[in-house]
Parts: structure tokens; sequence; C-alpha cells
């Protein structure tokens, strides 16, 4: 995984509760043996016109120019706006995957399923927590003629619009510490080997019928 | 000793270390696999060159792309490329890895949720995981059931752990009993409606009252099902007598010496008498009502006595918005009865209602009936080859038959439409599935989400219809 690193970048407004994974990559592309090449599929349904298909050229489809993602606005956006319960339903880890893929690096949202979020901090994606006015004054600036930009700044847990107040936000210290670091969970874990292993020997003779 | 959660029971028995600030790796005991989920994960293990830590904790099967429809040439067979190549991809990872895998021809092959516990692969006290979010079913059976992504599909195989934060705990207690004719699929809509699909976020769920206890265990494995469609990973039930009961003679339950041991294991996963929860939820069973889904999350449902309701009477913004967008997109106008909407597709079946019991009641509202003019398809879908086989010992499989519904092969089949069973856009459905998210099961399809008995109802009456 690479490192988080401080950025800044353009902010795309999704003015919708309870966005689900199915929404973020609509179920016929999950049939791909890849982790990539899921971001021209991100959010499909929306944001294009037609029915999309796997093997399809994306280039050529009809766009819904009323979809956020296709507001000449935020092209490049890699800061993606949204609202309550976010990434809820399928624990589809393609959701992250497509973000990732399209280039967003940061979501901001007032709160997320559980899954979802879990699974951004595994492929490098920030998900911020923030209360809802705050977010509501983030939708007023991301919506005007010209996009709100915004500077990531992961070490010291802040969101940085132009000389404003920098906004503070909370993150997990070990999840923090992962994607500071780009750290592979497997790796960290496997330092716990013998841990494992005593744990098994131990709950084996507790519960052998666990073991059988 | 204090008093502890059930939750508490299952989270410790499983701690194999905690750092200060809480972050613990807890050991899983089942891992359940599917094929759209893995092949990454098994794609990572190669390229790390790792092997699975205890391959016979593994349990695998294909069900999200099989299709339903006469299938016995074999997975080279199914038509669709991309989905075959995903069924193949299980096979070959299965064998390469040495995982047990119920192949799609197996008489055994189902819904993941669904053969874990009749395999008696499920069992209480368990850690369950696999990379689809029903995974909460298998709390039914007293086990901390949860869904995970790839890259900790990934992890269990490498590690048999996963880095975990203890989740806070509720309390969901449906007291008193319910009417005739409700059932856990009404309970947990009801209960959905009440704290919202994000009420349960952060929380681990455990069902209590008289009306849970008084379910069978196919029920409490319908309710425990939808605990994710309330935000929550995981739910679960304690153990009881019929948990037991159920559990034994199970071809994966404990045997001999090892089953009486177990069996007094099982009899403590309960909630001690003045353990603390951080949040309760109190329901009156009586007053649940059959549940019917109008909108486009499962939060969005009422009573089939009721009408769809009005945004103009929410008075928050972004929730009446939502109710709007909802209402376009499902076709339906404020104020109508729920009795009056008509469907043109009825699906039986998923994780969520196409177990035995759910044929049963299907069936008992089928039985001498004829599917009315204006349904296209009605599907029956049974969660496994060994449901299947048991409903048709039952002649369950001609009742449905001859009153017009087609009687279909296992899997996941249109709960989410990644095989070729699918709403058309504009299409509307009475589903028994778990979802009735946008596109859920079709691009534009239009999903109520309803029991089995009056998803059989719908199909009869070709409207909904209050039982």
């Amino acid at each position: 995984m690479e490192k988080f690193e401080t950025f800044t970048g353009t902010v795309c407004p999704l003015d919708r509760s309870n966005v689900d994974t199915d929404a973020i990559i609509p179920k016929q592309f999950l049939k791909s043996i890849k982790r990539s090449g899921f971001g021209p599929n991100l959010f499909d349904e929306w944001r294009y016109l037609d029915h999309g298909e796997p093997g399809m050229d994306n280039s050529k489809r009809p766009l819904n120019p009323d979809f956020v993602l296709n507001d000449p606005r935020y092209q490049g956006a890699q800061v993606l706006l949204a609202r309550e319960n976010f990434g809820c339903g399928s624990s589809r880890e393609h959701a992250p995957w497509a973000l990732d893929d399209y280039g967003f690096r940061v979501v901001i949202a007032p709160s997320y399923a559980d899954i979802f979020f879990n699974n951004c901090f595994k492929n490098g994606i920030l998900p911020v927590v923030l209360d809802e006015k705050i977010v509501d004054e983030l939708f007023a600036q991301a919506t005007r003629e010209q996009a709100l930009s915004l500077t990531v700044d992961l070490q010291q847990q802040q969101l940085v619009v132009g000389d404003a107040e920098p906004i503070p936000f909370e993150v997990d210290p070990f999840r923090k510490h992962c994607l500071l670091n780009g750290l592979d969970d497997i790796g960290l874990t496997l330092q716990h080997v013998d841990l494992i292993k005593a744990y098994e020997a131990r709950r084996a003779d507790e519960a052998p019928w666990l073991f059988s | 000793m204090s008093a502890k959660t059930l939750y508490d029971k299952l989270w410790e028995s499983h701690l194999v270390r905690t750092d200060e600030d809480g972050t613990a790796l807890i050991y899983i005991d089942r891992h359940l696999v599917h094929e759209v989920t893995s092949p990454q994960a098994f794609e990572g293990l190669r390229l790390a060159g790792r092997k699975p830590w205890r391959t016979n904790a593994n349990l695998a099967t294909p069900d999200h792309n099989v299709p339903t429809t006469e299938r016995s040439g074999g997975v080279s067979t199914i038509a669709d490329p991309v989905s075959r190549l995903q069924v193949e991809t299980l096979d070959q990872n299965c064998r390469d890895f040495a995982i047990t895998e119920f192949e799609m021809l197996d008489p055994r092959q189902g819904i993941v949720h669904v053969i874990g516990p009749e395999q008696g692969a499920t069992l209480p006290g368990m850690t369950v995981v696999c990379g689809d979010s029903h995974t909460s079913t298998h709390g039914a059976m007293g086990a901390l059931a949860f869904g995970i992504g790839t890259s900790e599909v990934e992890h269990v195989l490498a590690t048999q752990c996963l880095i975990q934060k203890k989740s806070k705990s509720m309390q969901v207690r449906v007291d008193g009993q319910v009417a005739p004719g409700v059932t856990a699929k009404d309970i947990v809509l009801a209960i959905i409606a009440k704290i919202g699909t994000a009420g349960g976020t952060g929380y681990a769920i455990e069902f209590a009252g008289d009306a849970i206890e008084a379910l069978s265990i196919e029920g409490r494995l319908t309710l425990c099902n939808m605990a994710i469609e309330a935000g929550a990973r995981a739910g679960f039930v304690a153990v009881d007598q019929k948990t037991i009961d159920y559990v034994k003679g199970r071809p994966y339950a404990p045997k001999g010496e090892d089953w009486n041991k177990a069996v007094a294991y099982w009899q403590t996963l309960h909630t001690d008498p003045g353990a603390e929860f951080d949040n309760v939820v109190t329901l009156d069973g009586a007053a649940i009502k059959p549940q019917v889904t109008w909108g486009t999350s499962p939060e969005m449902v009422v009573g089939v006595d009721q009408a769809v309701p009005d945004p103009a009477a929410e008075t928050d913004k972004v929730k009446a918005d939502g109710m709007r967008r909802a209402l376009e997109y499902m076709g339906l106008e404020a104020g109508t009865p729920i009795r009056d909407i008509t469907v043109d597709k009825v699906f039986i079946g998923s994780c969520t209602n196409s177990r035995i019991e759910d044929l049963r009641s299907a069936a008992e509202v089928a039985k001498g009936q004829q599917v009315a003019s204006n349904i296209k398809l009605a599907l029956i879908v049974a969660g496994s080859g060994l449901v299947k086989a048991q409903a048709e010992k039952e002649g369950l499989d001609r009742i449905f038959v001859e009153a017009g519904f087609e009687w279909r092969e296992p899997g996941c089949s249109m709960c989410l439409a990644m095989n070729a069973d699918r709403l058309e856009p504009g299409e509307r459905c009475a589903s028994t599935s778990n979802r009735n998210f946008e596109g859920r099961q079709g691009q534009g399809g239009r999903t109520h989400l309803v029991s089995p008995a009056m998803a059989a109802a719908a199909a009869i009456h070709g409207h909904f219809v209050e039982i």
C-alpha cells in the first residue's frame, strides 16, 4: 500500500444519504477477478444514461449531465463529500477499489457503514468523519461556481480550506499509523505467529471440536 | 466476576492479543468463501507466496453467479463468460489451496449463509466470517459472525485472525408475542423501521425477548441476516435448547465426547443477569404487522395495512429529499394504500428467506391457487440443494409448479441479479430478499421486501394483501 501523504485536491459533493455499495459499483462489475480497473464504472448507474456492462468502451457511453461526477467543475476531484451512512449494504471491497481507481483518496461524511469504513483503510483511502453541521457548510462551499479545493493533512489530523481555521478530525491511531506508513496488515499480524499458535493450542484443549 | 453480555463472552474467548488502544487480534473459527469476493484474496496469497493458515477452517461454495435454470452440464455451460470465469476461478483456487468446496453440481451446494448452519459448519460460540455482509446470519446460532472485505478475506486465509476493535453492544428486545402470520422477516423489518438503517452502526446487536425466543432457528437466521440492514455488522441470539437441537447430528457438528463437552460450553452462551448494554431498544411484538417496504432503503417500510408515506410530512430536509427520490424511483404516489400496489414479478429466495420453513410458508399460501395473470414471473429459489431436495420430498415443488411458479436450482439469484435472474427497468417485484436499493435486482427494477407468505400472496393476487 502507498503511504498517505498530505495533498490538496478538489472536492466533489454527492448530496445523497445512504449511498450504498451497489450504487458505488453495480453488481455486474463484481465479476472481475482483478482489483483494478473499476474507476470508469464508479457510480455507473447514475453516471451514464445507458446500461453498463463489463467490457464496454466507457469513453463512448452517454454521460448523465446531471450527475455530479460529470460536472466540469469536479473533474480530477480527489475528495468525495458525502452524506450520512455512506457505503452501506454489501461488503464488496470493489467499492473502495472503484473510488481509488477513479482517483478519490479521501471521503468526508457525517457517518459510514462499518464494513465500508474498514475497507477504505485497507486500500489507502481515508474516510473522514465530520459533524453534520460542518459537512453542511462544506456542501455549501463545494457547490459554488468555483469548486472547493481542500488540503488533507493526516499527520496533523486536519482539513485546510484557504486561510480559514483548519477543521480537525479524529482517526484511530492504529489506522493512522498504517496509512501514513503504507503498512500491510498481514505482515503486521504475522509478527504475532507465536501468539496465534499459543491461542490455538489453548483453545484446542478447551474446545477440540473447533479444530477437527 | 462481573456479569457479561453474550457479546463479551464471544469476543473475549477469541482474543489473541490486545493493544493498549483496544485494537485486537481475534481468532476466526470458520471462514466461508464464495466466488465474488475471494479471487483477489487468493491472488494476494499467491503473490506473497503465502498459504492458508488452517485449511479446514474454510468452507467454500459458488452462489452469487450460478445459474438457477437447468445446469447439469456443469460450470463449463454457464452462459455468461465472466460469471463462468469467476466460478471456475473459485474451483481452481480451492483445488490449489486444498480448501473444501461444494461445487456447483454438489447436492450440498447453496447460498453460503444457508449451507453453513445446515452443515453444522457454523456452531454456537464460533467466530464466523465471510466476504459477504450477510454473514451476520450465522449469529442466530449464538456465534459472532460478520461480513468482511476482500483484504480481510486474504488476512483470514493467511493468518486465521482479524484485526478488530470491539463494537459497542446493543440489545434489541421484542417483548410479547407476534400475531399469527407475522414472521421473523416482519419482526426484523419493524426493528429497522424503528432504529433506521444506520441505527446499529458501530454496534453488535443481541436480539432478545419473548418474541425472539419463540422463533425457530430458521426464523432467527432470517432475523440476524438483516442485522446488517440496520447497520450492525453482527447480530446474534443466545443459545437455547432449540439451538442445540438444531445442531445435533449435522455433518460438521461435534460427535461423541466432544458433543457433551460442546453442549456444556454452549449452555453458557447467553447474557448474564445484570450485564449492561451500551444501548437497549424495545419493541412490542403484538404491535408488529406484516411489513412491506415502499422505498429504496430497508428502513422505508410500513405495515401492509398502511399507505405510502408523504415526504411533505417529514421535517428533516435530507430525509424528505431521500423519500421524494425513492418515490420517484419506485413510481409511487404518497398516500397510495400498500394493498393497491400491483407487482410484475415475485422472488422467493435469498440468504434471508430460502430455507425449508420459508418454502413451507409460501407453499401454504400457494396451495391450490393460481399465480395472477399480471405476474410475468414468480420464482422459487431454494437456498441449497438439500433444502430443494427436502421441499421436493414434501411435495412443495408440485404445489408451486401447479400454481404457476418456477422451481429453480439453488443460488443467490434475483436477490442481487448477478446471474440471469433480474428485473427489467420499471418492473416491480415482491421479494423475500434483503435489499431494496436502486438497481439491486436489475437496473431500474423496483423492489418491495416482504416475507415469503406475503410474496406468495402477492403472486396469487397480483398485489399486496393483508394476510
